[in-house]
């Protein structure tokens, strides 16, 4: 584009300068992305293909002794190891449970927040908080609120409104421990999903709303018929997104329980076997197997909800 | 809730909502405050106080006196923002020939950062440790910084690219007409006109950075390179055997408010940039 407006009363060369504008144009573009693609190339791509390299050998991490070559016998473990499925489907009930809860109260709080009233401004920002701060910190600060003794989660519902028998140990016991650390994620990660279906929200014209009014459409058949058709592309969007997070989830899990009480994750089961273990090739293998994991809800997603959509 | 006609039945049912999504959002917070400025010999006492009775800020003393705390600080302060400038850097460039240039396999490299922003940073652990253990910066804030560009970088990257696309066309047009060169081009006009973006950007990475936690955990081994969300998580009194709750709450606190402090300032910004990234998608 610069030769031709630098030079226009070249004529026939015009042409010829023109692709050689867009040669060099592409030749810009490749050298401003260079540093960008060495760096994921490094960072990324590298460790990725090293990973997976890893999972054909018995290796002991941090340690200088030749690799030894061992075929999928590390795949083969794995697949047969109960731990390793166990970790499987716990992190599959917490991506489950934590993401239908975020989906449901996010939308009520999107709905809530999209319409106008005093202190909207407040609300919003309040919303933001859990989302900002790191997950570390909550999960101390949910971890102290759960104290089977002094807690005051078991204050609030044996002695302010007494609907517990008597005091629980939420994380300390394999049927409460799980969902009480999805009620954490959901409490994190709400305020993010509600922003996200806000945004959606604010695209749906009013005057849609007031026809339907006309109409004698009430409350929650808009919302049923309007709202929640207009609102798909978004609600898809965060759903995806809270999927595929939730089912990394690393941080609660070694704070709040280390895994005991049913609550090992994938991420948690895998970092057990690289770091404390040292088993570098299989809990390469580990990292391979989650891979696929994510792969597969991908894929589901991406064959069932988004077909629909286009 | 939309319509214009509501009842009191709904009204009150609609401030019962409002009121409750507050509480359930900063009772926590609440909470973590109420603990930190109450004196242990309370804290572990039923029934609960819903208010301190005898407030004291020793626990705040307690954690700024804690050497351990006070170098996590500076640690997290120094990986998050170095992480972020590096990545602003190298991302802005990468953006603008992703948002603003024509070049084949744009759509491919495209896509590549969209993925790359879901990818799971378990996957890559083994390798990166071996990584940093060979190029001798463990348990340094290097190799937070290092591996930290695995999620920062690509995320600048795509907000970036958005920022660079809503700017008009004419911008560039009217430059390469006064002869300037694209670099020019990149650092004196539109670079400037994104600093908004850049802004939003910079904070949304900073905010994943000082909050990462497995890397942290991974890569470090002591106090000498450790961030603050880790000192946390392992966080012990000067008693062994008792957990220092107040002092935890503490920490919790100081740790919190300043992203607190950016979210009120930057609210707007931050929604933004978490919608834009996410939504044009």
């Amino acid at each position: 584009m610069a030769t031709q407006s630098i030079q226009p009363s070249q004529g026939v060369r015009k042409k010829v300068g023109l692709s050689e504008a867009a040669k060099r144009t592409e030749r810009i573009a490749w050298l401003f992305l260079a540093p960008t693609i060495v760096v994921v190339l490094a960072v990324a791509a590298y460790p990725l293909f090293s990973t997976i390299y890893a999972t054909f050998f018995e290796a002991k991490l941090g340690s200088a002794k030749a690799w030894e070559y061992v075929g999928i016998s590390n795949y083969t473990r794995l697949l047969s190891n109960s731990g390793w499925w166990e970790a499987v489907w716990n992190t599959i009930r917490f991506t489950l449970g934590s993401v239908f809860f975020e989906l449901v109260l996010g939308l009520g709080i999107a709905v809530v927040v999209n319409s106008k009233f005093p202190g909207r401004g407040l609300m919003r920002t309040s919303m933001l908080v859990p989302w900002a701060i790191p997950t570390a910190v909550s999960s101390q600060m949910w971890k102290w609120m759960y104290h089977d003794v002094f807690g005051v989660v078991n204050d609030f519902f044996t002695r302010i409104i007494p609907i517990l028998p008597q005091k629980i140990a939420w994380v300390a016991s394999d049927a409460t421990a799980l969902p009480a650390l999805v009620a954490v994620d959901v409490w994190k990660t709400t305020p993010f999903m509600a922003l996200l279906l806000l945004a959606g929200l604010q695209l749906i014209p009013a005057d849609v709303y007031e026809a339907a009014s006309v109409d004698g459409a009430t409350g929650w058949r808009q919302f049923m018929t309007i709202t929640l058709p207009l609102l798909r592309p978004a609600i898809v969007v965060a759903l995806i997104f809270r999927t595929l997070d939730s089912l990394r989830v690393f941080d609660i899990i070694w704070i709040m329980t280390s895994g005991a009480f049913r609550t090992e994750s994938m991420a948690t089961f895998n970092q057990r076997q690289l770091i404390q273990f040292q088993k570098l090739g299989y809990g390469s293998t580990v990292s391979v197997a989650i891979f696929v994991v994510i792969g597969i809800f991908v894929v589901f997603y991406m064959t069932t909800i988004f077909k629909e959509e286009v | 809730m939309v319509g214009g006609r509501r009842s009191t039945l709904m009204n009150v049912l609609f401030w019962v909502i409002v009121l409750f999504i507050i509480l359930y959002t900063i009772f926590p917070f609440y909470w973590a405050i109420v603990s930190s400025l109450t004196p242990p010999s309370d804290l572990f006492n039923t029934p609960v106080h819903y208010f301190p009775e005898h407030p004291t800020v020793k626990a705040y003393g307690t954690v700024f006196r804690n050497e351990t705390f006070r170098r996590a600080l500076l640690n997290s302060a120094f990986v998050s923002i170095t992480t972020v400038l590096i990545s602003l850097v190298i991302g802005s460039f990468g953006a603008y020939a992703l948002g603003r240039l024509k070049f084949r396999g744009r759509t491919l490299v495209l896509y590549t950062v969209l993925a790359m922003t879901m990818f799971p940073a378990i996957a890559i652990l083994g390798s990166l440790f071996t990584m940093v253990r060979t190029l001798g910066i463990y348990n340094t804030p290097w190799a937070l910084i290092l591996t930290y560009m695995t999620f920062t970088l690509p995320f600048t990257v795509w907000v970036l690219t958005n920022f660079f696309q809503s700017l008009p066309l004419e911008l560039e047009q009217a430059a390469y007409v006064d002869g300037a060169t694209t670099l020019q081009t990149f650092y004196m006009i539109l670079l400037p006109l994104t600093a908004p973006g850049l802004v939003t950007t910079g904070l949304l990475a900073f905010i994943n950075a000082w909050n990462e936690f497995l890397y942290a955990l991974t890569f470090t081994i002591n106090d000498s390179a450790r961030t603050a969300p880790v000192a946390l998580a392992l966080f012990s009194g000067e008693q062994q055997f008792e957990i220092p709750w107040a002092d935890i709450m503490a920490a919790a606190v100081v740790v919190t408010v300043p992203l607190v402090i950016l979210v009120l300032i930057f609210q707007r910004r931050l929604v933004e940039g978490l919608t834009a990234g996410a939504v044009k998608g």
